[in-house]
């Protein structure tokens, strides 16, 4: 192999030589035979630089090497998809020249070790992405696993996270309007952090981070690199051990002040057109920006690394490339747009920096210092990382369960007591405590905020909303990953329908254990074809995503967690709809089909404290029959209230339908199935409406006709839950006490 | 009536600000950036809510340097209308605008959440068209809310009328005397916690603030001697 002829210029680095003769790269997380690609690439044996830019681009985590053959199951593509994946966020059509930018994404191994920082920052690399787009961030959202609620370091972790959280989308300004939180003993020690962002665009301002124009100057906006983050994407593609703690300086730190700096400047910026590209500098921070830039223009880049601003001295090429210091975009703009670009940035204060140039040779080369301290061709960095189909392997855990009979539980004599539990488990309780620490109010379009079903936010200046859910039931995907990942994606267009949306598109977060064990992979693959098809048949793309793989604890690997963003359209105003009873009288009504159905039920891990069997069935035909038929009676008119049944069945969505709308119902429901399948079965596809009586006639006739079922089972009245079956008395309580059992489960913990 | 938005660098309440006063009154709002150093012709100054300057050092601390600061000084000299709400009414107290100073929320929480208020006067411009007594749902959103003065300061706040809000209910920061805005002497200068711009229809929750916009336009027309509509 030929000499190097890139010198590097840090004394205290491996040689070439050196790092292929003591395999350094392996360190870095490249195997030998990407290590022989990448030497092919070059011609001869990369330097430190080179091989480190090359690790973090090749990561799992920047090139889904492990998941891309995965990824391409799902459906991309339809009439309102105007971005897909493969930009910093996707885009869909609402009309009226305008469009919805939203992504979701994950950061869960810098949230582990530092949970404050870590949390804040992923709030902060979702918003940037959104931004980039040329979008105006409208909305956060979140999803959020723990381990139980029990442990100091649970609570440390749950409390940092949400007020990194809190701390990031406050100061800048974006409200944080929903999202979920669950604790389950599968999350201990490796928390999942996802953070989702949704824009509004003109179609006419979709950016594209390109460095289009060779000879166009190149710059660098935001706060000085420090060396904060370095190594972070190769850390997020890497199991959490014991030694995890001692990466903690791979965990960035965030500046929410001047994320809304640049914010405002950018936005300003993309709005005066004087520029080419711009693309915000996530993972691998420079190096990734730089080199995806380039090569989406066919194009390459020059930078010259002793103008990048930096917060430390003696910095080397490979700490500047590497670093994952928060807040930095990179632009190109053409000569002639220069001055204005940096005038932007120049009244808001931020630093604004030329570092670099386009050049037509297809390579990103670093100079440092007078020398050339790398030179890499750009296609290769960012396309040519091998990918890899893993082997898989149905996991014995899986067969055994399927002679699980989930049936077998004796039926508790007291099923008040057993609602009263449900409650008072924290997945399921208020999450008041967590939300009321986010402004989910800030930019005044929050119509629904946290605590229902869905959050709605209004499109200004039309009477059009957006309404937006994030979902996994993990548990379900555990049991079973395809019919978990068609629920996953089910349960949240049927979130965004019971609030008065047409579902539009998901984002998703695929959060898993490690690929390398078959018995991971076949659960990732599996639950991507359960969601893929319901995707399909729900007509909701997937626009965008993130791949978090590698989330194991010393016990192993959490529970298959793909997580929806899902967001629906609202179409007009008068058609937004909440989960609360809204007037003494009001009918109730169950639509959808109940069985007894306890596999991964909260009633069957609260109650019986196991998780096995399968888990609900779901039909994906029967669920868009249903949702076509409650949103058309919610755009009619019909509906005064609508909440999903999901966790904790029938019993659970009664109490939050009173408890969130300060009313009692009386319940009588006629039932061949044992009564506590009646309350507490999660069988899918079902919803909790209320109609006034008026519409109830023909509410019911509109329900029927689609040939969904429904049934009648009793009036929102008083102040009181009381739910009968088959004639007998199961439920008589205050709503006020089951409110105070919902509110108090996460304080009384937390205090 | 023309109104002024004011934006330091970390304000984001200036849009619901600017929002509020076109969609509520229709009359002329502009935005004026941190850095003017007039603010002339301007009849009612809203200091939006936010975290000016990151809330480096302090709450408010930073911003008051700004030198639309200044401007805010003289217009408050030549009797214009000023409101500070949130991250405003804090930087009006480290102006010297007002008197006390902020902790933080004795929870050591940010708090998000509706809020009942009681109006404790109404012969001011931005209350005449509350009643006394009435209570009115605004909301919330803060880590440093908790106002605080010494007992000669309240004593005197007290004595000069010049507390406007009070929390009804569980005061949600620890404020003294329940406080949640006051006024200067001469009444033209109100401060508070709770977000009326926020709350300026039953879309968004509450239109319990509404009244706050549409009183102040009825005193700058009594005071212009314009013809009521």
């Amino acid at each position: 192999m030929a000499q190097s002829s890139v010198k590097s210029n840090a004394a205290k680095e491996p040689t070439a030589a050196q790092i292929a003769e003591q395999k350094i790269y392996r360190q870095m997380g490249v195997t030998e035979a990407e290590y022989e690609l990448i030497c092919g690439f070059l011609g001869r044996n990369p330097n430190y630089v080179e091989i480190g830019v090359f690790s973090v681009m090749w990561s799992e985590h920047c090139s889904y090497k492990n998941s891309k053959p995965v990824l391409r199951k799902f459906p991309v593509t339809g009439p309102r998809v105007l971005m897909g994946p493969g930009e910093g966020a996707g885009i869909v059509d609402i009309g009226d020249n305008q469009a919805v930018v939203f992504k979701i994404e994950s950061h869960n191994h810098p949230s582990a070790i530092e949970p404050f920082q870590g949390a804040a920052t992923g709030v902060g690399g979702i918003i940037r992405d959104i931004f980039s787009m040329g979008s105006r961030p409208i909305a956060l959202m979140n999803s959020l696993r723990f381990g139980r609620l029990e442990s100091e370091r649970v609570k440390y972790l749950f409390e940092h996270v949400v007020s990194g959280i809190a701390g990031y989308g406050n100061c800048i300004g974006i409200p944080t309007v929903g999202g979920e939180v669950v604790f389950d003993e599968a999350y201990e020690g490796n928390p999942l952090v996802n953070a989702m962002c949704i824009g509004l665009i003109n179609h006419d301002q979709i950016q594209r981070g390109v460095a289009k124009g060779v000879g166009n100057p190149v710059y660098y906006v935001g706060p000085a690199t420090g060396r904060d983050g370095i190594h972070g994407a190769t850390f997020a593609s890497e199991e959490l051990t014991a030694e995890s703690e001692a990466k903690r300086p791979a965990v960035q730190v965030g500046d929410p002040f001047m994320e809304k700096l640049c914010l405002e400047a950018c936005l300003e910026l993309i709005a005066s057109g004087n520029l080419v590209g711009i693309q915000d500098m996530g993972a691998a921070g420079l190096t990734c920006s730089s080199a995806e830039m380039a090569a989406k223009a066919g194009n390459g880049i020059e930078l010259y690394l002793d103008e990048v601003p930096q917060r430390e001295t003696g910095m080397t090429p490979y700490e500047m490339m590497l670093s994952e210091s928060q807040e930095r975009m990179l632009f190109v703009c053409t000569p002639e747009q220069e001055e204005a670009a940096t005038a932007i940035f120049d009244r808001w204060g931020i630093i604004c920096k030329k570092v670099g140039k386009v050049t037509d040779d297809g390579r990103l080369r670093l100079f440092h210092k007078g020398e050339q301290v790398a030179d890499m061709p750009v296609q290769e960095l960012t396309e040519a990382c091998p990918t890899y189909n893993k082997p898989s392997k149905v996991p014995a855990y899986y067969e055994a369960n399927a002679s699980v009979d989930t049936t077998r539980y004796e039926e508790p004599a007291d099923l008040q007591a057993v609602l009263e539990k449900l409650l008072d488990v924290p997945s399921i309780a208020s999450k008041e405590w967590v939300y009321n620490q986010y402004d989910y109010m800030v930019r005044t379009g929050t119509v629904i905020g946290p605590g229902s079903d869905a959050a709605v936010v209004h499109v200004p200046g039309t009477r059009k909303a957006l309404a937006t859910s994030t979902d996994c039931n993990g548990r379900y995907v555990y049991l079973d990953p395809e019919m978990g990942g068609r629920i996953a994606v089910a349960e949240a267009a049927r979130n965004v329908v019971c609030s008065g949306a047409e579902p539009l598109a998901i984002t998703d977060n695929l959060n898993f254990g490690s690929p390398d064990k078959p018995e991971i992979f076949w659960q990732l693959t599996t639950s991507v074809d359960g969601m893929a098809e319901a995707c399909r048949v729900l007509e909701t793309p997937v626009i965008g995503g993130n791949v978090s793989l590698y989330n194991e604890n010393t016990k192993g690997a959490i529970y298959p967690t793909p997580v929806i963003g899902m967001v629906g359209l609202i179409h007009d105003l008068d058609h937004i709809t909440s989960q609360g009873f809204k007037a003494e009288g009001d009918a109730i009504f169950l639509i959808g089909e109940t069985n007894v159905e306890f596999g991964g039920s909260e009633y069957q891990a609260s109650i019986f404290n196991v998780v096995e069997g399968r888990p609900p069935v779901i039909d994906l035909a029967v669920e868009k029959t249903m949702q076509n038929a409650l949103l058309g009676s919610i755009q009619a008119g019909l509906v005064q209230s609508a909440h999903d049944l999901s966790e904790g069945g029938l019993g659970v969505a009664l109490a939050e339908s009173c408890i969130s709308g300060k009313r009692g119902a009386s319940v009588s429901i006629e039932s061949t199935l044992r009564a506590d399948a009646v309350l507490y079965s999660e069988s899918q596809s079902r919803v909790l409406v209320s109609t006034t009586q008026a519409n109830a006639a023909a509410f019911a006739e509109a329900i029927g006709k689609a040939g969904v079922p429904i049934a009648q089972i009793g009036t929102v009245t008083g102040e009181t839950l009381n739910v009968s079956i088959n004639g007998a008395s199961k439920i008589a309580a205050q709503v006020s006490k089951l409110q105070q059992i919902w509110k108090d489960a996460i304080p009384c913990r937390m205090a | 009536m023309r109104t002024a938005v004011l934006v330091f660098p970390g304000s984001n309440c200036d849009v619901d600000c600017y929002k509020a006063i076109e969609q509520t009154l229709g009359t002329p709002v502009e935005y004026v950036w941190h850095q003017e150093t007039s603010l002339d012709g301007f009849d009612l100054i809203l200091v939006p809510g936010g975290f000016s300057y990151g809330d480096y050092l302090r709450c408010g601390a930073i911003a008051r340097f700004a030198p639309v600061m200044d401007a805010v000084k003289v217009a408050v000299e030549r009797g214009a209308f000023v409101l500070g709400v949130c991250n405003g009414f804090q930087i009006l107290l480290e102006s010297g605008l007002l008197p006390g100073a902020m902790r933080k929320n004795t929870s050591l929480k940010f708090i998000c959440q509706p809020q009942m208020l009681r109006v404790a006067r109404n012969d001011l411009a931005f209350t005449a068209e509350y009643a006394v007594g009435e209570e009115i749902n605004v909301p919330i959103a803060h880590g440093e809310g908790n106002y605080y003065c010494d007992e000669a300061t309240l004593e005197e706040l007290k004595a000069n009328n010049q507390i406007v809000f009070t929390y009804a209910g569980t005061n949600p920061n620890g404020s003294v005397a329940d406080i949640a805005g006051i006024t200067n002497k001469q009444g033209n200068v109100v401060g508070m916690m709770p977000h009326p711009e926020r709350a300026v229809s039953e879309l968004l929750g509450s239109d319990g603030g509404k009244r706050m916009f549409t009183s102040v336009l009825n005193a700058w027309r009594e005071r212009n001697g314009a013809v009521i509509g």
